[in-house]
């Protein structure tokens, strides 16, 4: 599966975007404003993850409308989220001629079961995961690219860099095992041995692995490129902070040069507000998006 | 020798891999204070737009231009588009360090992206390599000084001149060495 032709053009799109930061926009002018900063990519909604957490209800695919109104207006990937399980709005975006597809916890799961099997399409998926086994198991339906979930919608790190910090030690303990200890391992974690074996071959997953859910600030991506992420998305902290060009800019800078302190200092200096945030430990059980998918 | 892999964003650490694999030394550029030492550059994937901005921001723009008129530069896809002397169909300040126009994302979208053979002739060798095309450029036109020596069917995929090396498609998504190779032997006969 790893050295499958189409595979491998979907996981160069996602290598096409490390290092770079990708941002959630709602409408052209939020669009062009990220390119204007120097994002990588925009992933195309209707509601950011603060909103649909704050307004509540069904949260589904964007209206097509809008996602070609964005496509539009940048040269940059799109992409846009479909409901976690939901095939059919993937095959619309398909149609719409998406770059990427987000499989994502922010929206309303719509099986509870099931993934999308993501290898009956063209264009590559990003798919959430909170610990190892659970990126494997996406890279085994088909995912081209991994992030960790996070808690979208927050402003607040903590879930990321704890789900990181999770796949990061996890793979750590996999390059130790012998390989007797392999296929107990795949029983134990649901992932098919392939990508077990490559994980412990190659120390990495075979697929690039970024952050995501709670970046708000430079430090914020510098923290998640130091704890081994590839790139950043960032959904709600640009466009619900005060100065959306200015700190979109500030992010892109700090996630290039997550190592240079100096230059992530003067980046981070007069950004206004950033986006308010919550206490993730104050959500109940049933608030907490990183719980849907399986 | 060092070479310089620009890391500004994009898919350096590939680059990197295959020069590792050749046995070459690399540094990653994000400051022009990096290129020093440096025998060549190459400049990999990733999204052209963002990699001006990022150049432009720590002046690295300027010190690269000075770079490619006395050293060698390999670029790739997006590190083609920002080496290219003009692109037809979108806004954007390039390097101009070589003489061909070059169209973005020429051949559409991701779900556009394609695998397809590529013939490489340069002077008394040619070979054939697995292309690998991400949302890729066209060459539309070469110009003066520049020779195309790749190719898919008609079209001009991979061409130079004396000191920059461009290709529209990614040789460091495979694991066959013998562009990079060629690279470093343009680089050597530059030193």
């Amino acid at each position: 599966m790893l050295q499958d032709k189409d595979y491998k053009i979907k996981v160069g799109l996602a290598e096409m975007l490390k290092g770079g930061v990708i941002m959630d926009v709602t409408n052209a002018e939020q669009a062009k404003i990220a390119e204007d900063a120097g994002a990588v990519a925009v992933m195309a909604l209707e509601r950011i993850p603060a909103d649909i957490r704050a307004q509540g209800g069904v949260a589904r695919m964007s209206d097509p409308a809008l996602i070609k109104e964005i496509q539009k207006a940048v040269s940059i990937p799109v992409m846009a989220k479909v409901r976690i399980g939901h095939f059919a709005e993937a095959q619309i975006l398909e149609a719409l001629g998406i770059d990427f597809i987000d499989e994502s916890e922010v929206l309303t799961p719509a099986d509870e079961e099931y993934h999308i099997d993501k290898h009956q399409f063209k264009i590559p998926f990003v798919c959430g995961c909170r610990d190892l086994g659970e990126a494997m198991r996406r890279i085994a339906e088909g995912a081209a690219l991994i992030r960790t979930k996070g808690e979208a919608g927050t402003g607040n790190i903590v879930e990321a860099v704890r789900h990181m910090r999770k796949v990061q030690r996890e793979i750590k303990h996999i390059t130790t095992l012998g390989d007797e200890e392999l296929v107990m391992y795949a029983k134990q974690t649901g992932a098919p041995l392939e990508i077990i074996r490559y994980v412990k071959e190659n120390g990495k997953l075979p697929v690039p692995n970024f952050a995501a859910g709670g970046i708000a600030t430079p430090a914020d991506a510098s923290l998640m490129m130091q704890l081994g992420a590839e790139a950043v998305f960032v959904g709600s902290g640009i466009f619900k902070s005060e100065d959306p060009p200015k700190r979109a800019k500030a992010i892109v800078m700090a996630t290039t040069h997550y190592m240079d302190f100096d230059l992530i200092a003067r980046v981070s200096e007069g950004l206004r507000e950033p986006m308010k945030g919550i206490d993730v430990s104050k959500l109940e059980e049933e608030e907490r998006m990183a719980t849907r998918g399986w | 020798m060092k070479i310089g892999v620009l890391a500004v964003q994009g898919d350096f650490a590939l680059h990197e891999k295959t020069l590792h694999a050749l046995g070459v030394e690399t540094i990653q550029v994000r400051k022009p204070e990096h290129l020093d030492g440096c025998s060549g550059l190459i400049m990999p994937g990733g999204e052209s737009t963002t990699f001006v901005k990022l150049l432009k921001e720590v002046d690295l723009f300027d010190a690269l231009k000075q770079f490619g008129r006395e050293k060698v530069i390999f670029g790739t896809c997006a590190g083609l588009i920002t080496l290219a002397h003009e692109i037809v169909n979108y806004p954007l300040e390039t390097l101009d360090l070589i003489q061909i126009q070059v169209a973005r994302n020429a051949y559409g979208r991701q779900i556009d992206s394609f695998i397809d053979t590529v013939q490489v002739k340069t002077g008394d060798t040619a070979f054939e390599v697995e292309g690998v095309f991400i949302r890729a450029p066209k060459i539309v036109e070469v110009g003066e000084g520049t020779q195309a020596i790749g190719f898919r069917g008609d079209e001009i995929v991979m061409a130079e001149n004396e000191h920059i090396l461009v290709a529209t498609f990614h040789p460091e998504l495979t694991d066959d060495t013998r562009i990079h190779n060629y690279f470093l032997q343009k680089v050597k006969q530059m030193q």
